[in-house]
């Protein structure tokens, strides 16, 4: 401890130098952490998707709808506690770049079943009154600033009105929210009314989309699985059950081979930074030979000098680490407040762990030749080198 | 000038001794270029793609205000209506060249996981108005069979789909009987069956798109103009007509959208780690000529060539960098095959393309690190007194 000192005067004795290095690995550490944040989401490690829900989907894609008439003999499965439908609708909202998702539902079933998401009972009186009633998530309502009573217009995509026209018009009835911190994932969706919905398309009549289901107990997910599986198999509406955590991690893997590109970009950001605080460290132990042949000379042991050196080489990838990493989950924050409706990505356990290894590693790994050198330094010569 | 060409060779000439510290530079900056242009090679593959779809002569009808196949659908009442319109392209027999499409997700086995494939019902005439689909493999489809051709990236890509295989859509089984090439286009990653025989498999009856011939007695251009103003008169139908060029090239806007995006966002951060490595280098080469700069000031070359001398240094070591890197990238990834979710919703392959563009990115990324690298040693060269410098050796 006593050495502390020492270690930070012998960093700074570059200031320039020492500076350009630390900037360049915060640099570093801003990417790596955010890339890993990206890269924990896309493996399924930071999906807040705990709660029993299991999806049911048309085998062929979820994008064909399944019929309304499967619901009894779904409901009727063993294990399961409540089923929702759930339609695509489509819709943007002013411009294509407002992107989020809404979906046709009944209102007392999407209750029975979303016990994550809190709507208050006089919203939820409200929205079983009104017909063309909708409600929002606190996030979704929030990044447009819109309150109950608000008329929310959508242009439907896939689905248009009897009359052809694709223009819908929506009330705002009610607002969701968590009903535990954190445990509403679906604060960004927005949730019409099937009867009006249905009732008003143009095409598509008695088309459920999928099925959300709440089982009584997530253990029994595999099989509450095999058995809607098994009603429905080489029939024309054969199904496909998986939990929501699956249904997502699938969704996100058909962009492509993410992890592989981010796990590329990665090494290559790790292997210039290490090219970077490398040349540091070699070239701060190359200019203080001398003093360090006289640390050894005062009585520092060859252990002593090494010490040194890595100490130095650490505090110097921890300082710059530090501040990139600090930087990413600010970064991270601002990401998760843009209107871009990404899945909101954090810096969890995983990625804390990876960049305290890669610290220290990086540490190590540029440290340890010229702290052997230095250990290795005989006095005499080194006292001789001018 | 003279004397900037001097010292500038002469310092270029003496970057091995400084080998070490320089080859941080040229890393560093061959990693950045190298990665700018690896990601931006797969927006420009996935364009290529997509640009490359569709001929001139040809028009696709989808409904009024939708952005793509997979939303839009067109009744059957229309279909037959739209199909006979003036100025689409008749066969010897008199018939119309139009094809009513039907366009369906299937999901197929991939590793371990389902993705998104196109699947495609035409009709005899859109096999004949496309002169590009060659069968390469097996026979064609026959209608009312649950039968499919499969394009060759989508035999590529997915798992168990070759000539003889079964694929399962809908509780029954489908086989695939051919293989064909589409000159590589995006229809290369779908399935293809007949028309009729998909409407009935998947309950649907109308149409996701129609396809046109447009009627070669006028340009093209005036042919699809004159195509949009008859449809648009006609209050029956609610359907935009465009070229079929122009649409799947509006498609890849939003995938290259979003590469070019991160692929900024990655650079820049990238970009900044690097200015600061050759801050380090330049400024410890400056060190390194102390005496060298301090000797030619004292017999009276000006600051200018020295300043040069060290910007020339700073920037050749970049720009061998950025070479270095955008040959590592073309190595590595062009030509490479990968897919993505398109703007239909199913996967799209396509090969990384590495192309003389993407190369002048990268750089003039490189030239920008090289000269900021560069300047600020640059300039204390010049700055530090000459007398001083001397003694400090």
């Amino acid at each position: 401890m006593k050495y502390v000192p020492l270690v930070w005067a012998a960093l700074w004795r570059r200031k320039a130098r020492t500076i350009f290095t630390l900037l360049s690995l915060t640099a570093a550490f801003l990417l790596l952490g955010t890339l890993q944040a990206a890269n924990s989401l896309f493996s399924g490690g930071s999906i807040n998707l705990s709660a029993p829900i299991m999806i049911v989907q048309a085998r062929v894609s979820f994008t064909s709808p399944l019929p309304m008439r499967l619901l009894p003999q779904i409901e009727a499965v063993p294990g399961v506690d409540s089923v929702s439908h759930s339609q695509f609708f489509g819709g943007v909202y002013k411009d294509v770049r407002n992107f989020f998702p809404q979906f046709a539902v009944n209102p007392e079933r999407w209750r029975r079943t979303f016990l994550e998401c809190k709507l208050p009972d006089e919203q939820y009186q409200a929205w079983q009154q009104s017909r063309t009633g909708a409600i929002a998530g606190r996030q979704l309502a929030d990044r447009f600033g819109w309150k109950v009573g608000d008329r929310i217009p959508l242009t439907s995509q896939i689905w248009p009105l009897k009359n052809g026209d694709r223009a819908w018009t929506f009330d705002l009835v009610g607002i969701f929210d968590d009903a535990a911190k954190g445990s509403c994932s679906r604060q960004g969706n927005f949730y019409i009314r099937y009867d009006y919905f249905d009732e008003g398309r143009q095409f598509g009549q008695g088309g459920a989309g999928i099925y959300v289901l709440r089982l009584h107990d997530p253990s029994q997910a595999e099989s509450v699985a095999r058995q809607v599986d098994a009603l429905f198999e080489n029939s024309p509406d054969e199904t496909k059950t998986q939990t929501e955590k699956d249904f997502s991690l699938n969704f996100l893997r058909q962009l492509g081979n993410l992890n592989l590109i981010l796990t590329g970009i990665t090494i290559a950001v790790f292997f210039s930074i290490l090219l970077v605080s490398g040349n540091t460290m070699s070239q701060a132990v190359r200019e203080r030979i001398p003093e360090l042949a006289v640390l050894k000379t005062i009585g520092f042991g060859d252990g002593s000098v090494l010490g040194l050196v890595l100490a130095e080489s650490l505090l110097m990838c921890v300082i710059g680490g530090l501040a990139g990493m600090l930087l990413s989950v600010l970064l991270l924050k601002v990401i998760s407040k843009l209107p871009f409706g990404f899945p909101p990505v954090t810096a969890d356990l995983h990625v804390w762990l990876f960049a305290a290894a890669s610290m220290l590693g990086l540490s190590l790994a540029v440290g340890i030749l010229p702290a052997l050198r230095a250990k290795n330094l005989s006095i005499i010569e080194a006292l001789t080198v001018r | 000038m003279k004397q900037i060409l001097a010292v500038t060779w002469m310092n270029l000439r003496s970057i091995p001794s400084r080998t070490m510290t320089s080859l941080v530079v040229v890393i560093g900056i061959a990693l950045v270029v190298g990665v700018l242009v690896a990601m931006l090679s797969m927006g420009k593959g996935f364009e290529h793609t997509l640009k490359g779809t569709g001929s001139e002569s040809r028009a696709l009808m989808l409904s009024a205000g939708v952005t793509a196949e997979l939303s839009s659908y067109i009744d059957p009442g229309m279909t037959s209506l739209l199909r006979e319109l003036p100025g689409i392209r008749r066969d010897a027999a008199g018939r119309p060249l139009a094809s009513a499409e039907l366009l369906v997700i299937t999901e197929i086995k991939r590793g371990g996981g389902d993705v998104n494939v196109a699947l495609r019902g035409v009709e005899p005439a859109g096999l004949a108005m496309r002169p590009e689909i060659h069968l390469a493999e097996g026979r064609m489809f026959k209608p009312g069979l649950r039968e499919v051709i499969a394009g060759r990236a989508a035999a590529r890509q997915f798992s168990g789909i070759g000539v003889g295989s079964r694929l399962q859509f809908r509780g029954s089984e489908w086989e695939v009987v051919g293989l064909f090439d589409s000159d590589g286009d995006a229809h290369e990653s779908e399935l293809w069956t007949d028309a009729d025989t998909a409407r009935s498999a998947f309950g649907r009856p109308g149409a996701s798109a129609i396809l046109a011939e447009l009627d070669p007695a006028q340009p093209p251009a005036e042919a699809l103009k004159a195509l949009k103003v008859t449809v648009a008169a006609d209050p029956r139908f609610q359907v935009d007509v465009l070229g079929e060029r122009d649409y799947y090239s509006s498609q890849s806007q939003g995938v290259t959208d979003n590469i070019n995006f991160i692929t900024v966002f990655i650079t820049v951060i990238m970009a900044f780690g690097a200015v600061f490595g050759a801050l380090n280098t330049m400024y410890s080469a400056v060190a390194a000529r102390q005496i060298e700069i301090a000797t030619l000031r004292a017999i009276g070359f000006s600051g200018l060539p020295v300043m040069i001398s060290v910007l020339a240094e700073s920037v050749a070591l970049a720009l061998v960098g950025a070479l270095a890197g955008a040959a590592g990238a073309y190595l590595g990834f062009n030509g490479l095959t990968t897919s993505t979710l398109g703007q239909n919703f199913t996967q799209v392959a396509f090969s990384f393309a590495v192309t003389p563009d993407l190369v002048r990115r990268g750089l003039s990324w490189a030239l920008g690190i090289g000269l900021i690298g560069g300047f600020f040693p640059a300039l204390k060269a010049i700055r530090q007194p000459v007398a001083e410098a001397l003694r400090g050796a």
